[in-house]
């Protein structure tokens, strides 16, 4: 099966190596792997801030570099809920598109929800020198509320050996990252992300884990200026391709 | 009310440097969020129920004018008068004549959000009428010289025991209590005889039902009875024109619904509904009632985006789980609704152009969404506000500078991979042998409060490439 992997603007930036891990559950989960060279963001930066017109020329940009898979698949809740469910709403009034767009949303996947839903995957590519010991899983606001991510990600997590799953207070509670708020309204934004670190240090886990880069560069950063250098901050894909 | 959410930051950032208010918001998750939750599992098919919700509301909205019709109908058989009233201040100026009619000197209130979108109390007072506000905490904050509501259901969450012990042992000139159902009895003692001597009760109407032509009165305290049976000969109701359902049937349906979402109650302590005036042979009952029907901007939503709004049930769940309502509580949003639905509403009754961050501040978690019992889409209104404000040309030029750029490089591939390929080196240069940004120039509000993870300074488009040679 021919996969497109959407590596997400941020990790590009920010987080290189997740998009590795990520590429790796794919291949060795026996996928041929096309990564476009074209790709840039999803545009959700211009939808959230009403600049309807840019995030559909990025939704028109994504369609043509992607509807030819057969499947595409996003390590990122936010991006994959900005794909799949407000893509088709961007394009409506082109029925042209909107019918394209159609046939390509259900075929777009978060990246837990693939490796769970469509592959079964029963085995990780991480071996003995994966992960060991306590995590708490962040349930990344998109991606629970827009695709109903959040067994997925446990039930990945459950099969790498060593690793133990302490869910923090709230989990589904929002990080405080919010896209453009968090600059805009850094103040409420670091007030919230403060909540979140409280939670996470209370589950006395030895990392926090989720799937989306906002809310990991989020709560790295309120971790790290608050002083906390203990706490590891790792993207699901690395802790199941055992890169961490 | 005076809007004043145009100082939307400034408030915020009092709010959160109060240690106080940050403890008493904590209330919201402890008390409301936990609440609904056990709440809601009574329910078998909550999310039938919701859906059933809806579409009662929806079906009242998309005919709304049918509905009033059979309302005033309905209510006028049974004696009572409807009035319709334009703008808040008109409504305002309703209640007065209605006042003046029965030269009233003193008028007894339940709680209503509406009438602090008409600033009732300040248009009574001016026409030589007594208003006095009956719900525990409308009254703590009328007797702390008229302030303001922070919640739509909870209008005192911002405080605690503490500070309402001292404002009674002032204003009561009693010794200070700190028990609270002690607290609760001295408030009833003085209350009292305001509700033996009034002449006038002013309720809300959660609901007004079209085929009985009656009001439907939620409350904890039972203070609606007193201000509409015990003493008043004129009972006047004041509520939005959307609040109408067409029959009692639906009502039930919603009933479900609001007190779960609201308190987390199985069903709130008093429901009260009232039809028409003292008829003959009755007992009890005003002599005259009276209903004022509040447009203030609803009908202006009806065929809109946001119509979708105004099928509302005022329960507050969007704001008891809004993250950000947490952590600046209900006075930072300068209105009479705070939260999420205030964030769509506020704009939409008293103008966009005076409430231009309330669209901007979310987080657009979806939670609202989730909780909301008639699932109004609140994440997906405040981000058409947003559109509005971008079209608009309502936000600051340099947000539109950014944009163009943005999306100038994001459209083109090999700009794309230059710029960022420039980016991430001169944030890794930064980042310095910590790895990690403290201070960046264009993104203030995000290192004010924490660090910025530096990048490893290569894309992942340049590793791939490299490692694929």
């Amino acid at each position: 099966m021919r996969v497109g992997l959407f590596v997400t603007c941020l990790i590009d930036a920010m987080r290189p190596e997740i998009g590795f891990s990520a590429l790796k559950l794919l291949e060795t989960a026996g996928c041929e792997v096309i990564v476009p060279e074209s790709q840039t963001c999803c545009g959700q930066p211009a939808f959230s801030s009403g600049d309807r017109k840019d995030a559909r020329a990025l939704a028109e940009k994504f369609l043509n570099e992607f509807e030819d898979f057969d499947y595409v698949v996003i390590p990122s809740g936010s991006c994959g809920g900005t794909v799949k469910t407000h893509y088709p709403e961007l394009v409506a009034d082109d029925p042209d598109l909107a019918a394209r767009m159609a046939r390509l949303a259900p075929r777009v996947y978060e990246l837990t929800d693939f490796l769970h839903a469509v592959l079964k995957l029963e085995k990780l590519p991480c071996g003995a020198d994966c992960f060991k010991g306590t995590i708490t899983y962040h349930d990344s606001c998109s991606g629970l509320r827009e695709l109903g991510i959040q067994a997925q990600p446990r039930a990945l997590l459950a099969k790498v050996p060593g690793v133990e799953l302490k869910e923090m207070k709230d989990s589904r509670q929002c990080c405080g990252f919010g896209g453009t708020f968090s600059i805009k309204y850094g103040d409420i934004s670091a007030a919230i992300a403060d909540e979140k670190c409280a939670d996470i240090r209370a589950s006395g886990a030895d990392a926090v884990v989720l799937g989306d880069l906002g809310c990991m560069l989020n709560i790295e950063g309120r971790l790290r200026r608050i002083g906390d250098e203990k706490t590891r901050v790792l993207h699901v894909a690395q802790v199941l391709a055992g890169d961490c | 009310m005076q809007i004043h959410s145009m100082h939307f930051k400034q408030r915020a950032g009092q709010k959160l440097a109060d240690q106080r208010l940050q403890q008493n918001l904590k209330k919201l998750s402890t008390k409301f969020v936990s609440g609904r939750a056990s709440a809601i599992t009574e329910l078998d098919d909550f999310e039938g129920t919701r859906d059933a919700a809806k579409e009662r509301r929806m079906r009242a909205i998309e005919n709304l004018d049918v509905w009033l019709d059979t309302f005033e109908r309905e209510a006028n058989r049974r004696g009572a008068t409807v009035l319709y009233a334009q703008t808040a201040e008109e409504a305002a100026r309703l209640v007065v004549e209605i006042a003046k009619r029965h030269e009233v000197k003193k008028a007894i209130k339940t709680k209503s959000m509406v009438s602090e979108e008409m600033a009732l109390n300040q248009a009574l007072e001016a026409a030589g009428v007594q208003a006095i506000e009956t719900d525990l905490g409308e009254y703590i904050l009328q007797i702390n010289g008229n302030e303001a509501p922070s919640h739509i259901i909870a209008p005192v969450v911002h405080k605690d025991k503490e500070e309402i012990s001292d404002l009674f042992a002032r204003v009561h000139q009693r010794p200070r209590l700190t028990d609270i159902p002690e607290m609760t009895r001295e408030a009833r003692e003085v209350l009292r005889p305001q509700f033996l001597s009034a002449d006038m009760g002013i309720t809300g109407g959660n609901f007004v039902i079209a085929e009985t032509g009656s009001v439907a009165i939620v409350t904890n305290e039972g203070n609606e009875g007193m201000c509409t049976i015990l003493p008043p000969k004129v009972h006047v109701v004041v509520t939005g024109i959307e609040k109408v359902l067409p029959t009692l049937e639906d009502f039930a349906t919603v009933m479900r619904l609001l007190p779960r979402s609201a308190t987390g109650q199985s069903i709130s302590n008093y429901v009260s509904l009232l039809t028409g005036p003292r008829g003959d042979g009755e007992q009890d009952g005003p002599e005259h009632m009276y209903f004022v029907l509040v447009d203030a901007g609803r009908s202006g939503l009806i065929g809109t985006d946001f119509q979708e709004m105004l099928r509302c049930i005022r329960c507050g769940a969007c704001m008891n789980h809004c993250p950000v309502y947490q952590k600046i509580g209900g006075h930072s949003y300068g209105w009479v609704y705070p939260g999420p639905m205030g964030s769509v509403l506020t704009p939409s009754y008293v103008g966009l152009e005076n409430a231009l961050d309330l669209p901007q501040a979310s987080t657009l978690c979806g939670e609202c969404h989730v909780v909301c019992p008639v699932k109004i889409p609140l994440p997906d209104l405040l981000r058409k506000l947003r559109e509005k404000q971008f079209e608009g040309r309502m936000r600051p030029l340099a947000e539109y500078l950014a944009f163009a750029a943005w999306s100038f490089v994001t459209k083109r591939p090999a700009l794309y991979r230059l710029t960022t390929g420039i980016a991430v080196r001169v944030m890794k240069l930064l980042g310095g042998s910590r790895k990690r940004i403290l201070a960046l120039p264009f993104a203030r509000g995000w290192t004010r409060g924490r660090d910025l993870p530096a990048p490893p300074g290569k894309t992942f488009r340049e590793l791939y490439k490299q490692r694929r040679r």
